[in-house]
């Protein structure tokens, strides 16, 4: 889908980055092309290794492509240095300067940038007040817990207005809990001042919990990009459909392909109606993925039909693991109620009714 | 019976009767190979000078008069010894010179090393060890070589037509700053590579990204954070520059007297141990007033890193 150049805060064209020469020459960026809107949350989310930091390092000048272009509201930044560029980063180790205190190094940014002492003290204060640590401002960083560490990176980073905010996974050295605070509270930064964030994480669930948009990446390449909806719905390939919650695959024969939809044929003859994947070409055996909560376990007939082999309780929910006839394995999440039981035992005889709407074909 | 707090009274006065013992062949070394000499030098300083390079054992405080001041050998007044004061002056001057140019020198140098790969690294701390290896002299010979008036320099300026006569670089106080910068620089640039390879260098990167400009990012970063290291090394060097021997001798040529050759003078041919030792216990006196402000001064803003 074709952008308009000026509604993108930062445009990716064609980047290659190769680390090393020679024999050893290693392809970190693999031709990646993609666009971030103005004041969008974009997430790049993928295993280590995927890339996903590398492109950040990019954008932010630390590294240079080896082929390609970036454009920062139309303008090529890529052989500009870091610091020539309007853009900052939130560190995954934070890399606070230890020498200095909470406000010196929020301040830093804008005095390097020549800006007045009043003015430097005044945008302060406000971005203290705006991640709520006015009262430790006087601190050392050394002095202060990962948390608030966490919060003076954001706004060391916000301080100098930046078009685009670069996050470099900047929750993941925090406990479960103050993460969970933290992806509220980054929402909000957000919200409030209309900055392009772009978030580096390895998190699904951080990424379709903060996200507008998300770039699913695998090995140097950006498989899929869409809405934390398109992509946990509709994933194109294998690899997003796996690396992005649970999800049954199954082989299908796939008829009447148009707009988007088609009819499946699964191995146990039941036909259901899917959604196919863009860049899908017809062939033998299809791939159709099917989330464990859009199925529903029945001890009549269904779609699919097979034998319980595990059932495990979740709390929120069970998982019942189910061996098919046909020899797939298939696992179905059914929400608890207080009565005890999900109503199946090991060994039960099941079927599997898919829902409408429920089913995507991949396009690998 | 003993009761249970009296055992363990007992076993902690064991235990420090232990430590004493343990640690008494290190105390009395330290003792009678670095103190008891000190005391001596000191005792000697307030004795009276004996006919033939001995001492007499009377009390006299003219050998530390005789450091700043001198007594006219006609109606006995005091006036100062410009002499001493000159070399004082020389000596520290030299020092500090000499700090300043291993620190120009060094700091780059340490920068290069602690950015090299972790493999390249060890060769480069390889490399700076070496000449640790040659006796002293011989590498103040060295020097001599190269800037002596038929040395390396001065051969290859004149063949260039650069230069029509040689220059006067040996005997000057050029010359033992050359050397002393030459012989001193591994002792600067080893505590700063110290502290440099232990700096995270995402502090660096952070750097950039806020704007700041290469040269703002070594100042505002870098250095602070280093400063340990550059406080270390300045203090290893400024030290035994100050009482430097050697070098001054050999590439000073006896004409420009440091320090050193002066106390030497006093217990060779001037045969005044007492002011020798005057001497010494002044050169010491100066070196810990100096050490004890430059460390207060420097260790204000200075922080635990790593």
């Amino acid at each position: 889908m074709p952008e308009q150049p000026g509604k993108n805060a930062i445009e990716v064209r064609g980047v290659r980055k190769v680390f090393g020469t020679g024999e050893s020459q290693v392809a970190a960026l693999d031709t990646v092309s993609v666009s971030i809107r103005e004041n969008e949350f974009f997430t790049l989310l993928g295993p280590s290794g995927c890339g996903k930091t590398t492109l950040l390092r990019l954008i932010a000048g630390f590294d240079f492509p080896s082929a390609g272009e970036i454009l920062l509201h139309g303008q090529d930044i890529a052989p500009l240095p870091p610091f020539k560029r309007p853009v900052n980063t939130v560190f995954q180790s934070y890399a606070l300067f230890p020498h200095m205190t909470v406000a010196d190094n929020i301040g830093f940014g804008l005095e390097m940038l020549g800006k007045p002492k009043a003015q430097i003290k005044a945008r302060v204060a406000e971005m203290l007040k705006l991640v709520k640590m006015e009262a430790l401002s006087g601190r050392r960083t050394s002095q202060i817990s990962g948390g608030q560490q966490q919060r003076v990176a954001l706004a060391r980073a916000l301080a100098p207005q930046p078009k685009v905010l670069l996050l470099d996974e900047p929750l993941s050295a925090l406990d479960f809990k103050l993460r969970k605070e933290m992806q509220i509270e980054l929402k909000r930064l957000q919200h409030e001042t209309g900055i392009t964030f772009i978030f580096v994480t390895h998190d699904q669930e951080e990424a379709l919990t903060m996200s507008d948009r998300i770039a699913v990446m695998s090995s140097g390449k950006i498989l899929q990009v869409g809405t934390p909806w398109d992509i946990y719905d509709k994933p194109a390939e294998r690899f997003v459909a796996d690396f992005i919650g649970e999800t049954n695959f199954l082989t299908a024969a796939i008829a009447n392909i148009g707009n988007g939809k088609a009819r499946a044929t699964l191995k146990s003859g039941a036909t259901i109606d899917a959604t196919v994947a863009e860049g899908f070409q017809p062939k033998d055996n299809a791939t159709v993925v099917v989330r464990p909560e859009h199925a529903k376990l029945t001890s009549g007939k269904g779609e699919l039909s097979g034998t319980v082999e595990n059932i495990v309780y979740f709390g929120t929910d069970t998982h019942i693991h189910v061996q098919l006839d046909s020899g797939e394995a298939f696992t179905v999440r059914q929400q608890n109620t207080r009565s005890a039981g999900c109503g199946f035992d090991r060994g039960d005889k099941v079927g599997i009714s898919i829902g409408n709407d429920a089913a995507q074909v991949l396009r690998d | 019976m003993a009761s249970a707090e009296e055992v363990a009274k007992e076993a902690e006065r064991r235990d420090i009767r232990m430590r004493w013992l343990l640690s008494a062949p290190a105390l009395l070394v330290i003792f009678f190979a670095a103190t008891g000499p000190l005391l001596i030098v000191l005792v000697y300083s307030f004795l009276t000078p004996g006919p033939y390079g001995d001492v007499r054992w009377q009390f006299s405080p003219e050998a530390w008069i005789a450091v700043f001041m001198e007594r006219d050998i006609f109606d006995d007044t005091l006036s100062l010894a410009a002499a001493h004061v000159t070399i004082f002056w020389r000596s520290i001057k030299l020092a500090i010179i000499t700090t300043i140019a291993t620190l120009a020198l060094g700091f780059p140098t340490a920068y290069f090393m602690a950015t090299r790969s972790e493999k390249t690294r060890d060769l480069w701390l390889f490399l700076i060890t070496i000449p640790f290896w040659t006796n002293l002299l011989i590498r103040t010979f060295a020097v001599l070589q190269i800037i002596r008036n038929e040395g390396l320099i001065n051969t290859v300026l004149l063949k260039l037509g650069i230069i029509s006569a040689p220059i006067q670089i040996l005997f000057t106080d050029t010359a033992i700053l050359v050397g002393m910068a030459y012989v001193y620089l591994p002792l600067m640039v080893l505590p700063i590579y110290a502290s440099m390879e232990k700096l995270d260098f995402r502090l660096v990167e952070a750097g950039y990204d806020l704007y700041a400009t290469r040269f703002q990012v070594l100042r505002r970063i870098i250095f602070p954070l280093v400063k340990p290291g550059v406080i270390a090394g300045s203090i290893l060097v400024f030290i035994p520059a100050l009482g430097a021997y050697v070098t001054p001798s050999v590439l000073g040529g006896g004409k420009n007297m440091m320090l050193s050759n002066l106390i030497e003078l006093q217990f060779g041919q001037g045969r005044n141990w007492p002011l020798g030792s005057a001497l010494s216990i002044a050169v010491m006196v100066i070196v810990m007033v100096a050490l004890l402000a430059y460390v207060r001064n420097a260790g204000r803003s200075e922080v635990r890193h790593g």
